[in-house]
């Protein structure tokens, strides 16, 4: 398995880039620019499209090279932009109604992460991995996880909930990554896919909501209730 | 022997063949035929799928499909719900003469939604069922929005947001459970359920455990098990009626599959206890809040949306009690409850048309304007909350006889406490509608229902009574062979 032979050098590498992964989740935590999120994410997905590289050259999977060509094409570049030509379609600029300040979330993320490294070392402890890359890989995972969940819980706009969603499936990516390299590339190319087609869903309606429920904040959504 | 690739592979190719003439040809009273003979043929082939349905599990397909008893009588709920609402969706969308022209549009989704059901209890991998799953997500939140309501698309943001977020959590169990498969079977290897399975027994309990509980909560979300059901009663509220129903009595089935799936891995491992009683605890917390909900209803369809959740609660407690009697009783659950669900459902969605409200406190004297589909409907109602003579009282009572030999008794007393309860909020609510006040004069419901309206509830009707007084005994053979084969 990938994660018992890694030299120090691969080890370092992976470690750096899935810490970089983890902070950019934090950049998008302490804005409230729709923009700046969607840059956040654009570089997180790069990253991620980084680590599929190291892996399928210090690993030997040549087909994780194309993987993560689609996570730079899809993930890094597509998926930007098409959230961003939303913003700027629905002309909001910036979350105008979170329930916290860029401080506290911040401070509630830290919690989360620190939460996500305990639930990783236990697991750790109970594989006999301790010290191990897998371990980081586990806290990256569970932590942009929760992450994912807190923005989409702490905002209202609903593009803030399409990018919480799509932090949420950049975790996992990554921890799949290091995690099981080996796992049919088949698999991953259709949930790249499937992560695209629920985005159109997700732009579609985004624009019904705004054409026929007047919003696009899910404070303005409350017809149904009970 | 049958050739089971054919019948699936026709299966699937014929819906397929359906969307593409209904999207070329873009015309309207062609696709509400079209859409019919394609749901006759669904259902003609689910059945015969099911009649020959082998008792051990079938791999084909180069390993990516995968048939078992359970799979079968999951499509046969599929086929036999697609087909129920087929012919209702022909009476019910021409009481929407806005919608006339994009009629083919709808009959296009609705054929799209049933393919996708008919693909995810066949997937061997589970990654594949996952994204199945998330496909049959996408097609029928449009159609919970198709009328274009404030309402309906309020309702399929948060289908789609809710349900996403949720099988998120069930990817990373499945990436999970691959995960504690590569230190036994190596970095690359097949993911199956027959695999995951046979790993199970050698996962540290830590990482089985974790893995489980993630896909049980995503599943979950999907199930609509509470707490993670906030988006069905707004999703099976706002979509067509024909649509609720192939949500409700189709849909909410397969996700239990995969629970189910995920359960037997985790029983493979030597820790069914654990994971039974998880999923048993689910599904008591959903008839509870399910009944707190329905007492206090108005809205016809949200009520019906809360039956669904109560439902799947009883299914989930059957699954989840184990053994072969709870078994053979939630199977026998599932298709009792997708024929009467749908039944409801329609005259749901009648009387709204009739009414021209979906509050049912100004449904009236239903039985006075109505008094074959009121009746039809009322019948349905004493059915679904598992009143006698009906399929659903024979079965309830299965599952909980088969819960008293389980490891979880209490859960016995708790299910039986609630289900009475659900059944005298059920019947206060159609007590006020039938005999309720006589309507305002301008409320007055002047619409005349077509055979189209009610010729589905009858065929859903019957055969619940029918299965309420006669249990197959093939069919009982059928529910301890499926018991036996691993899903």
């Amino acid at each position: 398995m990938l994660i018992f032979h890694l030299g120090p050098l691969a080890t370092s590498l992976f470690s750096l880039l899935a810490i970089l992964a983890l902070v950019l989740s934090f950049v998008m935590l302490a804005s409230h620019w729709l923009k700046n999120h969607v840059y956040a994410f654009a570089a997180e997905s790069w990253t991620i499209a980084a680590i599929s590289a190291s892996i399928g050259y210090y690993g030997h999977y040549p087909e994780l090279y194309i993987i993560a060509a689609l996570t730079a094409l899809f993930r890094g570049t597509f998926l930007p932009y098409l959230v961003l030509r939303l913003v700027k379609r629905l002309d909001i600029q910036r979350e105008f109604t979170p329930l916290l300040k860029p401080s506290s979330s911040m401070i509630i993320g830290a919690a989360l992460v620190i939460f996500s490294y305990e639930v990783s070392r236990q697991l750790g402890v109970a594989l006999h991995l301790t010290d191990n890359i897998a371990v980081l890989a586990l806290t990256c995972m569970f932590s942009l996880k929760l992450i994912g969940f807190l923005m989409m819980i702490l905002r209202s706009e609903a593009i803030s909930h399409i990018l919480g969603l799509l932090v949420i499936e950049n975790g996992i990516f990554l921890g799949s990554q290091i995690l099981v390299p080996g796992m049919p590339a088949l698999l991953e190319l259709v949930i790249i896919f499937d992560l695209l087609t629920i985005v159109m869903a997700f732009g579609m309606l985004v624009r019904f909501l705004q054409t026929h429920a007047g919003t696009t904040s899910s404070r303005g959504l409350q017809k149904l209730v009970g | 022997m049958v050739n089971f690739d054919a019948l699936i592979a026709a299966l699937w190719i014929i819906p397929a063949v359906a969307i593409i003439l209904m999207l070329a040809l873009r015309l309207p009273h062609l696709a509400e035929y079209l859409n019919l003979l394609t749901s006759i043929a669904v259902f003609g082939l689910t059945l015969a799928i099911l009649v020959a349905v082998p008792d051990k599990a079938l791999v084909t397909g180069e390993q990516y499909i995968l048939l078992t008893p359970l799979g079968a009588w999951v499509l046969f709920c599929v086929g036999l719900v697609y087909l129920l609402a087929s012919i209702y969706a022909i009476g019910y969308m021409r009481l929407l003469p806005e919608e006339k022209p994009r009629l083919h549009k709808y009959y296009a989704l609705q054929a799209g939604f049933a393919l996708t059901m008919l693909i995810a209890p066949l997937m061997n991998n589970p990654g594949i069922f996952w994204i199945a799953i998330d496909f049959t997500t996408i097609v029928s939140a449009f159609l919970v929005g198709f009328e274009k309501e404030a309402e309906c698309i309020e309702a399929a943001w948060k289908y789609l947001i809710v349900v996403s977020a949720g099988l998120a959590l069930a990817l990373l169990g499945i990436i999970l459970f691959y995960w504690g498969g590569t230190f036994v079977l190596g970095p690359t290897y097949a993911l199956t359920w027959a695999n995951l399975r046979e790993i199970a027994p050698k996962v540290p309990e830590t990482l089985l455990f974790l893995a489980f509980l993630l896909t049980l909560v995503g599943f979950g979300t999907k199930v609509g098990l509470a707490p993670m059901h906030t988006w069905l009663p707004d999703a099976h509220s706002e979509g067509p009626a024909p649509v609720s129903a192939m949500l409700s009595g189709a849909l909410l089935n397969i996700a239990l599959l995969g629970i189910y799936r995920f359960l037997s891995i985790v029983d493979s491992g030597g820790y069914s206890l654990m994971g039974h009683t998880a999923l048993l605890v689910l599904g008591v917390i959903s008839l509870f809040v399910a009944g707190l909900f329905i007492v206090r209803q108005d809205g016809a369809k949200r009520m019906l949306a809360y039956s669904s959740l109560e439902h799947m609660g009883v299914l989930a407690i059957g699954f989840g009690f184990g053994g072969p009697i709870a078994f053979a009783g939630a199977m026998y659950h599932m298709v009792n409850h997708s024929m009467n669900k749908s039944l409801m459902f329609f005259g749901a969605g009648n009387m709204m048309r009739a009414y021209g409200t979906k509050s049912m406190s100004k449904m009236r004297q239903v039985l006075r304007y109505y008094p074959v589909t009121g009746a039809l409907w009322l019948l349905g109602a004493v059915a679904i909350t598992g009143a006698p003579p009906f399929g659903l009282f024979l079965s309830e009572l299965t599952i909980l006889r088969g819960g008293i030999l389980s490891p979880n008794p209490w859960a016995v007393w708790v299910m039986a406490i609630l289900l009475i309860l659900i059944f005298i909020a059920f019947m206060n609510h159609f007590r006020r509608m039938i005999w309720g006040p006589e309507p305002e004069p301008d409320e007055v419901p002047t619409l005349n229902l077509s055979l189209w309206n009610s010729l589905p509830m009858w065929l859903a009707l019957i055969p619940v009574l029918v299965l309420g007084l006669w249990w197959p005994s093939g069919l009982w053979g059928f529910f301890q062979q499926a018991f036996m084969v691993q899903p």
